[in-house]
């Protein structure tokens, strides 16, 4: 059977990638002081998994590859190497290049060699460092070559041997009596035996106990067998392979067929020995009394045989084909594949959403069969319920996009590990709410602004260890990120313990760099936001690892692409928290749709503070700077939509009559002044950009009940627009 | 036909086993770890089981050992899933009660070949 392997790479793949991340976890989870022997069977389980697979997948080059790592890893399972943080390194280096070696295989593409050779080398180096304590490997290769070659050589000569109708083998089978225990069967040997060549086969049960003795579960019986036919050893030694250590097991060639070649002194004269014992065996067997059951079992199990088909060898061909052609259709859908896992109990949810909506849809069916008005109350009813199951069943499709933030976090600690040690600090990170789960979509954008802010962190927040200890503070210092829902948000927070950010020496910087004048005022708030501006950067010394201040206003900008912000809070001494709000799923939000004119706007519900009504007494107006009104001791800066979109004002559009719908965007406030509210929704985004092209202050657009087509508003980006 | 529990916690091999093993018909259930393969057996009766030696939770070697000690398994032909590297593991399921070991890296072929060994 020819099965097309190529249709279980992608599995392989994925379980490559989180072996790979579990080895990793692992590695940098070794405490070289206190070992764990469980973590590093973890290690060496990934390992060990990878080399497996790929070995069957015919990736040859990652089995040898991981077979060095899994031989260094199992020495130091089996406490026979010292675990040191050399070895660490360069295992952990081995998970990179094997991460490399894996994904270019994925991509058909070319495996750095090079790359390979030398942490090959250096594994090997690692490995053959205590050289003495590592006999095994090349002890057993030469013990297997030692058993099949001499086979090899007999077959070879049976070969030439051919045509010789007498020769074949002699097997006095003695099983043990706990044979049967082990799930091995001798009829089942015995017709692969009689598959090979003709067999005969002598049962000799003079040790079976009496009715009343005996233990159905243990094999009293022993067989001298006989097969003929040209057929090598290794062959027949296979057959019994299983047994080895169950039974007594003597192989010999019959007679007429000289072995003499290479076949060891001791066989040749055991022959003999061996012919002489059976013939007095069988010729003591005449006087047991029970001599006619042997004659019964003997010709049952050489029935059987017979009775036995010869096992399938024509009837497998034609299923074959079959499989080609299903392999050949699964290896077209596993290059397409991005694919996700997903938990089975979201798809029976699912499904089970599915069952719900089919059976409201009959039942409303139903109702419309043979339409009368009393029924209209029957009929409201299962629209509400059609609602309902829909708004579930979205739910359910939502979830099956989620995935944990794990996926995410599960990167870092190796991040801090390396830049840590090379910082020459002492950091621990933790890692909070990695169960957390967040769209697929966010979960992939989310990372590179992540690492930057840690190395961020990393490198600006926490103080190098002397300086801590002169703070009055532990040496190590802690880097937590944390994840969780808050409303229909995902929150991530990374807290520091390090040093915070100094406003002053913040502001200082800003005016030095003349990105503010030195006469604002700044609240706190405002000063840490200035580390967003372009060409920000308040280290002393730029270092490889944080950059040159480039990053935050990128970091900002991809994190509201997303339709999150970004918040610093600090206190100097203590240390640094940002956090980052995020929206669950960018599919699809909550608005409150609003009304400007003809026209519908959709303003992202998480966004709207607070809807008022004021008059056009309440408005003050600031040379230049527009509009504002006064709410609770705040002056809030009014944004007259049908002015920003240029649409056509209603009756409605004069302040007093319409409405101001108080959002929030970046910590700013505006009064967005609309016509009138219309209602609230979950609407479907539809991206702009895809269909159109990008608007300012818009973030999108959804398609409404009716049809029509309604923007949802962008409020930050409409801050921004409108101050322009 | 013959029913088959496959048992490992690397997906990809598991599918290549089950997948295999059924398009030979035969009817195939698959567990990710000895805990999870000792209550699909004790749950329905398997006439033949394949186990990987090395996973998490419960081993391959302590399956075997515990599956041996349920009646209806005392006969049941078990196979290892075992690299060629691991002698020892080769001795210590089959004292532990294993039938016998298919050696990684295997084809369909091979399993297959190795599998009408037990199962008639």
């Amino acid at each position: 059977m020819s099965i097309d392997m190529s249709q279980f790479h992608q599995v392989f793949f994925e379980e490559c990638f989180e072996g790979l991340e579990a080895m990793e976890a692992g590695l940098l989870n070794l405490n070289i002081d206190d070992i764990d022997p469980e973590v590093i069977n973890t290690i060496f389980r990934g390992a060990h998994s990878i080399k497996g697979g790929s070995g069957t997948f015919g990736f040859n080059n990652v089995a040898d590859f991981t077979h060095i790592m899994e031989t260094l890893l199992d020495e130091m399972r089996d406490g026979r190497r010292q675990v040191t943080q050399i070895a660490i390194n360069i295992l952990l280096g081995s998970v990179d290049c094997l991460r490399e070696m894996i994904s270019s295989i994925q991509n058909e593409e070319e495996v750095d060699e090079s790359r390979v050779a030398q942490h090959t080398a250096d594994l090997d180096n690692e490995l053959n460092g205590v050289a003495e304590s590592t006999p095994p490997p090349s002890h057993k290769v030469s013990a297997e070559t030692i058993i099949t070659e001499p086979s090899e050589v007999i077959s070879d000569s049976s070969e030439t041997s051919d045509t010789n109708e007498e020769s074949g083998w002699k097997i006095a089978f003695c099983p043990y009596l706990d044979l049967l225990k082990t799930g091995n069967d001798p009829v089942r040997m015995f017709r692969e035996l009689s598959e090979l060549g003709e067999l005969t086969s002598l049962a000799n049960i003079q040790d079976v106990p009496s009715l009343f003795e005996m233990d159905p579960e243990e094999c009293n019986i022993s067989w001298d067998l006989k097969v003929m036919g040209d057929i090598p050893l290794d062959e027949i030694e296979e057959i019994f392979n299983w047994v080895e250590g169950d039974c007594e097991l003597d192989i010999q060639p019959i007679a007429p067929k000289p072995v003499k070649k290479i076949a060891p002194p001791v066989s040749q004269a055991e022959p003999e020995l061996d012919t002489e014992e059976t013939i007095a065996t069988q010729a003591k067997e005449p006087q047991q009394p029970t001599q006619p059951e042997i004659i019964v079992e003997q010709a049952e199990v050489s029935k059987d045989i017979e009775a036995i088909p010869k096992p399938p060898t024509t009837a497998p061909k034609e299923p074959n084909k079959k499989v080609q052609l299903d392999s050949d259709q699964s290896k077209l859908i596993v290059q397409v594949a991005s694919s996700i896992r997903v938990d089975t109990s979201k798809i029976d949810a699912l499904i089970n959403m599915v069952g719900e909506v089919v059976i409201t849809q009959s039942m409303l069916g139903l109702v419309g069969e043979n339409f009368t008005m009393d029924k209209v109350d029957q009929l409201k009813k299962g629209l509400a319920q059609l609602e309902r199951h829909t708004r579930d069943l979205q739910q359910s499709v939502m979830n099956v996009r989620m995935l944990p933030i794990s996926f995410v976090f599960s990167r870092f600690p190796r991040l801090v590990h390396d830049i840590s040690s090379k910082l020459g600090k002492k950091i621990e990170l933790k890692l909070v709410g990695e169960n957390t789960e967040i769209d697929k979509s966010v979960v992939e954008l989310i990372n590179d602004p992540l690492v930057h802010l840690i190395r961020n962190s990393l490198d600006h927040g926490i103080e190098m260890p002397a300086n801590r200890i002169a703070a009055g503070k532990p040496e190590t210092g802690t880097i937590e990120l944390k994840a969780y829902h808050r409303g229909g948000h995902i929150v991530i927070e990374i807290i520091d313990d390090g040093h915070g950010m100094d406003k002053n020496k913040l502001i200082a910087k800003a005016v030095e760099k003349g990105l503010i004048d030195d006469s604002s005022v700044l609240t706190d708030k405002q000063a840490y936001e200035l580390i967003f501006l372009p060409g920000f950067s308040t280290a002393e010394k730029l270092t490889d690892i944080s950059g040159r201040g480039v990053g935050m206003d990128v970091v900002r900008r991809n994190i509201e692409a997303l339709g999150g912000n970004i918040e610093i809070s600090s206190e100097l001494g203590h240390g640094t928290t940002i956090a980052i709000h995020l929206p669950l799923t960018l599919a699809i939000l909550d608005g409150q749709s609003v009304a400007v004119g003809d026209e519908t706007y959709i303003v992202p519900l998480v966004s709207i503070i607070e809807s008022i009504n004021i008059t056009e007494k309440m408005l003050n107006k600031v040379a230049g700077k527009g509009e504002t009104f006064r709410l609770r001791n705040q002056y809030i800066p009014i944004i007259r939509m049908h002015k920003i979109f240029n649409v056509q004002p209603s009756s409605k559009s004069k302040m007093g009559e319409g409405v101001i719908v108080v959002a929030e965007g970046q910590g700013v406030l505006c009064g967005l002044f609309v016509d009138d509210l219309l209602g609230q929704q979950q609407v479907v985004i539809k991206s702009l950009e895809a269909n159109y092209r990008r608007v300012d202050g818009v973030s999108g657009a959804t398609i409404l009940g009716d049809g029509s087509v309604a923007l949802i508003l962008d409020v930050p980006g409409l801050v921004r627009f409108s101050n322009r | 036909m013959a029913s088959i529990l496959a048992v490992d916690d690397s997906a990809s091999m598991r599918k290549m086993v089950t997948f295999t093993l059924k398009s030979a018909g035969y009817d195939v259930e698959e567990a990710v770890d000895g805990v999870d393969a000792l209550e699909k057996a004790q749950s329905k009766q398997f006439d033949c089981i394949i186990t990987d030696v090395n996973m998490p939770n419960k081993d391959g070697i302590t399956l075997i050992k515990d599956l041996r000690a349920i009646a209806n398994y005392k006969f049941t032909p078990m196979l290892t899933l075992t690299t060629e590297s691991g002698m020892e593991k080769k001795m210590e399921g089959k004292a532990a009660g294993a039938t016998g070991w298919i050696v990684k890296p295997f084809d369909p072929d091979q399993l297959l070949k190795t599998l009408k060994k037990v199962l008639g």
